[in-house]
């Protein structure tokens, strides 16, 4: 099949403007016959299931949280972004778009993205409509801090809890809906396999976490808002639920997944303190708008500070190597997250890491302190030269901005990030790679569609800080509920679709069959030991840093675990009740084939770029090199074995950027 | 660290469940409490025994799905956090630790440490919201300035993570903090005027139907919550509660 990802004819800016006014609608009265499921409940599947109902339909949504409002984008910190130009400083629709693109290495869809920057702006009012109370200024207008890549103040913010309120938004809409009675809720389900029937998306199945019993959902029309699939390495920022599993069986019924590779480090996570760790804890991005990431010049100093003889605080500024700014003068700690993290590797693996682990490097506030602290004691007629009084005004200050991010620092690791600089290290934080999808948000099978970080969309290889809270809202708020009528308008005589068919006969059969082989396996290892095996081959294989020589071994281990998993996992307990090891051994069983793809899509990509590095492709200086027959995004179709997976190519066209070098000198 | 738990188990909702002794070694002082569970669930596999049941997910302080009564406190000994945030440093070699479900007549456990806090969501089922549809036509959001003090204090409010500490601990089960952040936050903001009469009642109304019991303002639920939800919050439902009276 050749993908078509039908994007509008017409100038950039008027793309979305004219789709919108020749696609096909859904009359009121039709919409109320429409059933639509939405899987998945948080920024973009919450939003989405909303809206739907708001405009009709007859909405069933599904999480595997005991509440919709717990999905992980719950715990994104820093920010949303959104082309106001609130702070006049040069903002707009386009440096967005740009600023994304350029971001994404250039490696994501210029219509996608033109898109996303331009209702980027109604986000922020539709929010505030909602009663979500983003930071404002003394003065009652609306706040905004900088996020790295770009050079204007455009991120909006709730303290350090911006998905939080943003999700509670969407979860308040969801509630105002269900109260009406058009969403039915179902908490604690898991989605494991999407029905075709006819060649059409008509439903799910989904297994109830508490009963243990399996469930058939029909549906005029599927949609996952299924998050990322970060958790493929064991370790992640990503919630310990987090999984692929939706996605996946999406993938094997026929939707094709691009760009599996593409996965973000972020640069500011709390270090791995040992084995027994269950997950990675992220620092906000925006911490590097005040704090300096740096480590000792001299190795003598590294030692010291590793033996506990020398206090960080007790180094002197010059013997201190802070080297984004050394390096990247025009961004500083600013720098895209790709970056950072590679130049935080780079220099641990020179040797100047700063924990027992030498795993880790500084990310430190002094100078904030002082910073803010001045401006205040100026502006409160203090003495500016008194330096405690000075500090502790500035602590006040910073307190204000990030304090929640310092207390769960110092409840992590037992220090007080006020009195020393926080240690950090890149973890595994975010996927671009996900399903493929049109224009339309609809992937390559006919009503099954596929919105926020679960699809591949809008990120390319890169994405910007504060911008997944954005392209979540913008798929279910504003993309979404207009293109899936297009799709719907076909099936106003449809009538209700029946789950007492041959098809969902075969998928439930499917699924029964999975779990009572997982169940009756009587293996000897737990599904956690698989996960644990799993996550360092990624991570080791696949992480920051990658050769086809370590691709290709990956490839191998990663089958070879796979086969040993089926054979020897131990799951306890029954089918029929609340089993959380089954239900971590069924999210398991495809993070084993996605790992696969994934390394074969890193291997395939003979270039660098973004958050996908290959050591055989850097410059001289070590950035990444892009290479020219690689501008496209690869889609892979299912075959049976992930090694069988067919590639298939959309060639990435620009005509409104200059493909440049991405450099942040 | 070598520990003694001492952990209610529970087969499921019908199952009248007891307290069962367990024995755990090499504990990390820098493990979180959730990742020793962890450890004793894989012990408890490795001997075919069946794992311990407890509703965890982000493992970072803001989902709210983890819970836990720790030796008689919700979210256990330390202040401000989560269970999953709390790490075994605060135990001491040799400790006793008492691991309970949060227990509330609208909280029935699920299974072992597992509760079921649906009603929660009922709550805001009947009002925690502002209806606005999505259309993109909404006014600016910097159209209405809204006085810093009111909108950090919304925040403040809006912060509650639904976890549900503060209905375990306290006395009458009482759901009045929960409630109270919510009506809150809308109460503090422009915004949400328009129906502010009917969501109190409404709210107010569910969280009595749920089997919540009523608020004799011990304080105890302020100084459990993790995310410091304060006792204003409760006298600000209650003003707002009295005026909808008066309107309605």
């Amino acid at each position: 099949m050749a993908l078509d990802s039908k994007i509008p004819k017409g100038p950039l800016a008027d793309k979305w403007t004219n789709h919108k006014n020749t696609i096909d609608l859904v009359n009121p009265a039709n919409k109320r016959n429409i059933d639509v499921i939405v899987v998945g409940t948080g920024l973009a599947g919450g939003s989405a299931a909303a809206t739907l109902a708001e405009l009709g339909y007859n909405v069933k949504a599904f999480c595997f949280q005991d509440s919709p409002r717990r999905a992980h984008s719950i715990a994104a910190q820093g920010g949303i972004n959104a082309a106001k130009n609130y702070q006049g400083d040069g903002d707009s629709t386009y440096r967005l778009f740009y600023d994304t693109v350029k971001g994404g290495d250039y490696r994501s869809r210029e219509a996608n993205v033109y898109r996303l920057a331009e209702v980027s702006a109604n986000i922020i009012d539709q929010c505030v409509a909602q009663g979500v109370p983003f930071a404002r200024e003394y003065g009652g207008l609306l706040d905004n801090r900088s996020f790295g890549g770009v050079l204007v103040s455009r991120t909006f913010y709730a303290a350090g809890q911006t998905g939080q309120q943003l999700l509670l938004g969407a979860y308040s809409a969801m509630n105002r809906q269900i109260g009406r009675g058009k969403i039915k809720m179902y908490n604690r389900h898991e989605m494991l396999d999407v029905v075709i029937v006819d060649g059409k998306a008509r439903g799910i199945i989904a297994r109830n976490l508490v009963t243990g019993e399996i469930e058939r959902h029909s549906a005029h029309a599927v949609v996952l808002g299924t998050g990322g699939y970060g958790n493929v390495f064991f370790l992640s920022t990503n919630a310990m639920g987090s999984n692929v599993t939706a996605a996946w069986k999406a993938h094997k019924r026929g939707a094709y997944f691009a760009n599996p590779c593409y996965t973000q480090i972020h640069p500011t996570c709390i270090p791995v303190s040992g084995d027994h760790q269950s997950k990675l804890t992220l620092m906000s991005e925006s911490l590097r708008n005040d704090g300096r990431i740096w480590v000792p010049k001299h190795k003598k100093d590294v030692e010291a500070i590793r033996e506990g003889t020398l206090k960080p605080t007790q180094l002197a500024e010059e013997d201190r190597d802070y080297y984004l700014e050394r390096r990247y003068p025009a961004f500083g700690n600013l720098v895209p997250r790709d970056v950072a993290s590679r130049a935080a590797k780079e220099r641990c693996d020179a040797g100047y890491g700063v924990n027992a682990t030498g795993e880790a490097v500084y990310l430190d506030f002094a100078s904030a302190f002082m910073r803010y602290g001045k401006e205040q004691a100026h502006v409160k007629g203090l003495d500016e030269n008194d330096e405690a009084l000075v500090k502790k005004l500035g602590q006040e200050i910073v307190k204000n901005k990030y304090g929640n991010l310092f207390q769960m620092y110092e409840k992590i690791v037992d220090q007080n990030p006020y009195e020393t600089p926080m240690m950090i290290y890149p973890a595994v934080h975010y996927t671009m790679g996900g399903v493929w999808v049109d224009y339309n948000l609809q992937t390559t099978v006919p009503g099954l569609y596929c919105i926020g970080e679960a699809n591949f969309s809008d990120h390319g290889a890169n994405r910007l800080g504060a911008s997944a809270l954005m392209q979540g809202l913008a798929d279910g708020y504003f993309v979404l509920p207009y293109t899936i009528g297009d799709y719907l308008a076909d099936d106003i005589r449809t009538g209700k679709i029946s789950t007492d068919t041959k098809e969902f006969d075969e998928a439930e059969k499917n699924v029964i069959d999975n779990i009572s082989h997982l169940i009756n396996n009587n293996g000897t290892h737990s599904v956690d030991h698989f996960h644990k095996r799993l996550g360092k081959i990624m991570w080791n294989k696949c992480g920051m840093a990658r050769n086809a020589e370590d691709l290709k071994s990956a490839i191998t281990e990663i089958a070879e675990l796979r086969a040993e998993f089926w054979k020897n996992v131990k799951v306890p307990g029954t089918d029929q009740e609340y089993n959380e090891e089954l239900a971590k051994a069924l999210r398991v069983a495809d993070f084993l084939e996605l790992g696969e793809l994934f390394a074969k899509d890193a291997l395939l990509r003979e270039e660098s770029a973004g958050g996908h590095f290959r050591e055989e492709y850097q410059t001289g200086e070590g950035e990444a090199m892009r290479r020219k027959e690689f501008q496209y995004v690869s889609a892979w179709e299912y075959k049976g074995e992930p090694k069988d997976a067919v590639l298939h190519k959309e060639d990435l066209v620009y005509e409104n950027i200059e493909v440049k070098e991405r450099s942040y000198k | 660290m070598n520990l003694t738990l001492k952990i209610w188990r529970q087969k499921n909702a019908n199952d009248k469940g007891k307290m069962v002794d367990y024995q755990i070694s090499d504990v990390s002082p820098d493990m979180s409490f959730l990742e020793m569970l962890d450890v004793l669930n894989e012990s408890l596999v490795a001997k075919d025994d069946e794992p311990v049941a407890f509703d965890h997910d982000c493992r970072e302080g803001i989902c709210g799905m983890c819970s836990l009564y720790i030796n008689g406190e919700a979210h256990g000994p330390d202040r401000g956090i989560t269970t999953c945030q709390l790490h075994m440093r605060k135990f001491k070699d040799g400790d006793t630790i008492y691991i309970e479900p949060f227990r509330a007549k609208a909280f029935p456990v699920i299974k072992d440490l597992i509760v079921d806090r649906s009603s929660f969501d009922r709550i805001q089922h009947a009002g925690g919201f502002i209806s606005v549809n999505t259309s993109g036509n909404t006014i600016d959001a910097n159209a209405i300035p809204i006085n810093k003090h009111d909108a950090d204090d919304a925040f403040s409010a809006a912060t509650c993570i639904g976890c549900g500490a503060c209905v375990a601990t306290c006395k009458n089960s009482s759901a009045m903090l929960f409630v109270g952040a919510k009506v809150s936050q809308f109460a503090l903001l422009p915004q949400g005027q328009v129906e502010a009469t009917d969501r109190v009642l409404n709210m107010v109304k569910q969280m009595d139907e749920e089997g919540f019991g009523n608020c004799t303002n011990t304080g105890a639920c302020e100084v459990e919550c993790p995310k410091g939800i304060s006792l204003e919050n409760i006298a600000r439902m209650n003003q707002e509660y009295l005026k909808a009276s008066l309107k309605g």
